[in-house]
């Protein structure tokens, strides 16, 4: 069957090479939307949260909230909330990273002559994917509720699409951290982190209302200029404070990601290549 | 189908975590179409082996071929030669048997006809036809292991890897995966199989290498090891505790290399390695007959590989210390 040792080494033609690269991100990505339609209950699950604050802030708090401007609380917040699940995104994939970590799924890929590009980028375009379908049932939701997209539909699209490039971007976050924790358990605690990363952010108030100094962390956290600019295209931009962060919102969602995916797409794939350490 | 010649080759491998040495100079030669035990007690260094054999973990030092390839040169033609089975069934649970095959058939990069034709085959071979439609999750455990077996076989592996294959299966679930095993080695899979169960070992692997500290310390078929701590036992229980002394003397007559007989007291037993087992048999039940010593039970017994193991590693495996120390198991809940 196979030669003897001295044979030459048997890596694939670089274009085959290419085209298993994305031949096996196709087949993993399949999976993942096989398990996104078997399951619809966990879409439900996901955007709980999100759906039951946007009625509390919107029906319970609404009246309360005056965020200045001239649009109401509701068209401020709807925005916030879009940035707010994108921001939460990534805690899903940490999950489903440490899961197929913890069962052996991703060992079992380790061991097979697929390409290993594809554990990775398959979970990235699988995930955009889900984000883009939890996008859709927010904004359903939010249409039923009365909330209307001013921008035109360029804008809004090019609203849509900054949010799938930040969720795109916390992508590498989550592989990162779902290859770091020790198990499936440990990623639920990620929610600790997730929490004030999506909350201290001007996704539900301005940073002006905060105290100084949690207001200028509000400001510059990178769901803040999401928010932002998805306000922005909407046309509703709310009331901004005239800090340079907040003046150039629509640069900082386009530049923040990148930022991010710059930084934590090499770690997550170090980190994924350390495996065998 | 060649059945001759080396399928796995590792020599002094070498694996560091810190300060902790997993393996330590680790050897061992598999020969083709042959099934391979690997023994060990926990933190042996078993599932490292078979990490760096399988090119999951990177060596620190030695070297290992596998199906002809080198794993640190060539992993991914290690890759298309081997199959790997760990300790909980990496398959996934919201696809159904056959969408789990299919998917690793394409992974395996078989073209979508040839994936859906093997994988019918396999769920045919492994008795997961009735099933093939039904989401994982729902499967037992038996047949969850199975369908991991056929997920690492779909490219006819010339060398498949199992770690631990039937940790956690009930008896019946254990057996099948025992069938399973015999037939993929009839068909000429090479087959490395660590396992804490010795009757496991002792069922399927034709040679047995126990490993402790990261490096092996014996290697032989089952019945060399047990030959390798002394071979065959006279063993003799008396009716009266007091005559021990008197029936000593005679084992000791038949002990091989003139070793000491071992007396048990409150067992009322006698016991002694011997040479030519069934002639040593007959010699001492002759003259203990002479003597006029009331035998309760006579016999000729082999060390079982739990002897073995536990004179080679001075512990014993889980499975037996399960077995013998109820009493200290109850303490330790208490
Ligand atoms: N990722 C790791 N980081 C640090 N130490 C490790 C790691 N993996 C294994 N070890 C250590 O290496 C040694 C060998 O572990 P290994 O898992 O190979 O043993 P084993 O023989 O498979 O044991 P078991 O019977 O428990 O499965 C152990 O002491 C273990 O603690
Ligand atoms: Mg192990």
């Amino acid at each position: 069957m196979s030669a003897p040792t001295g044979a030459p080494a048997l890596a694939p033609a670089p274009e085959r090479r290419l085209y298993w690269a994305f031949a096996d991100c196709w087949t993993i990505v399949r999976r993942d939307l096989t398990h996104l339609v078997k399951q619809p209950v966990n879409i439900a699950w996901q955007l709980g949260f999100p759906i039951v604050s946007v009625l509390l802030f919107v029906y319970v708090f609404g009246s309360a909230m005056d965020v200045g401007g001239e649009g109401s609380y509701r068209d401020y917040a709807m925005p916030g909330m879009f940035a707010m699940t994108m921001a939460f995104g990534f805690m899903n994939t940490a999950m489903l990273v440490a899961v197929e970590k913890d069962r052996g799924v991703t060992d079992r890929f380790r061991s097979m002559p697929m390409a290993r590009s594809a554990v990775v980028s398959g979970r990235g375009v699988a995930d955009v994917c889900g984000a883009a379908l939890d996008l859709a049932v927010l904004a359903a939701i939010a249409v039923v509720v009365g909330w209307r997209s001013d921008g035109g539909v360029l804008a809004t699209l090019a609203a849509f699409a900054l949010l799938l490039h930040l969720r795109f971007a916390l992508i590498w976050v989550g592989v990162l951290l779902g290859l770091l924790v020790p198990n499936q358990e440990a990623a639920g605690g990620l929610f600790a982190l997730a929490f004030p990363f999506g909350m201290i952010s001007s996704v539900f108030t301005p940073p002006s209302m905060m105290p100084d100094w949690l207001g200028a962390i509000a400001m510059w956290n990178p769901v803040s200029s999401t928010a932002n600019a998805v306000r922005e295209l909407f046309g509703r931009p709310g009331t901004l404070g005239d800090s340079w962060i907040e003046q150039h919102a629509l640069l900082m969602a386009v530049v923040w990601p990148l930022a991010l995916t710059a930084v934590f797409l090499p770690l997550a794939v170090r980190r994924f290549q350390r495996l065998s350490r | 189908m060649r059945t001759t010649g080396t399928a796995v080759l590792a020599e002094g491998l070498a694996k560091r975590y810190g300060a902790e040495r997993a393996l330590d100079g680790f050897d061992l030669a598999v020969r083709r179409g042959t099934v391979q035990g690997l023994l060990g007690p926990n933190g042996a260094g078993k599932t490292t082996a078979v990490r760096i054999l399988a090119t999951l973990l990177r060596l620190d030092g030695g070297r290992a071929v596998v199906a002809g390839h080198d794993v640190a040169r060539e992993p991914h033609a290690v890759r298309k030669r081997i199959g790997l089975a760990g300790q909980y069934a990496a398959v996934d649970e919201i696809l159904t048997g056959r969408q789990n095959l299919e998917m690793f058939g394409r992974l395996f990069h078989l073209d979508g006809r040839r994936a859906r034709a093997r994988a019918d085959e396999l769920l045919e071979r492994f008795g997961l036809s009735d099933a093939a439609g039904m989401q994982v999750k729902a499967y037992s455990g038996g047949m969850r292991r199975r369908l991991d077996l056929a997920s690492s076989v779909l490219l006819a592996p010339e060398v498949l890897f199992l770690d631990e294959p039937t940790t956690g299966l009930d008896p019946r679930s254990r057996n099948e995966v025992w069938e399973t095993v015999r037939d993929l080695v009839a068909g000429g899979t090479t087959v490395l199989l660590t396992t804490q169960y010795l009757d496991e070992a002792d069922q399927l692997a034709d040679r047995i290498a126990v490993i402790d500290h990261g490096r092996t310390v014996a290697e032989d078929t089952p019945d060399g090891l047990k030959h390798g701590i002394g071979g065959d036992r006279v063993q003799v229980v008396l009716r009266d505790a007091a005559e021990l002394p008197r029936a000593a003397g005679i084992v000791a007559r038949v002990a091989a290399d003139g070793a000491a007989p071992d007396t048990d007291v409150a067992e009322r037993r006698v016991g002694a390695p011997v040479t030519d087992g069934v002639a040593a048999l007959t010699a001492v039940a002759r003259a203990l007959q002479d003597a006029g010593l009331d035998v309760a039970d006579i016999g000729l017994r082999r060390p079982t590989l739990d002897e073995v193991f536990l004179r080679l590693t001075g512990h014993r495996t889980e499975a037996a210390a399960d077995a013998t120390a109820p009493a200290r198991r109850t303490e330790t809940a208490a």
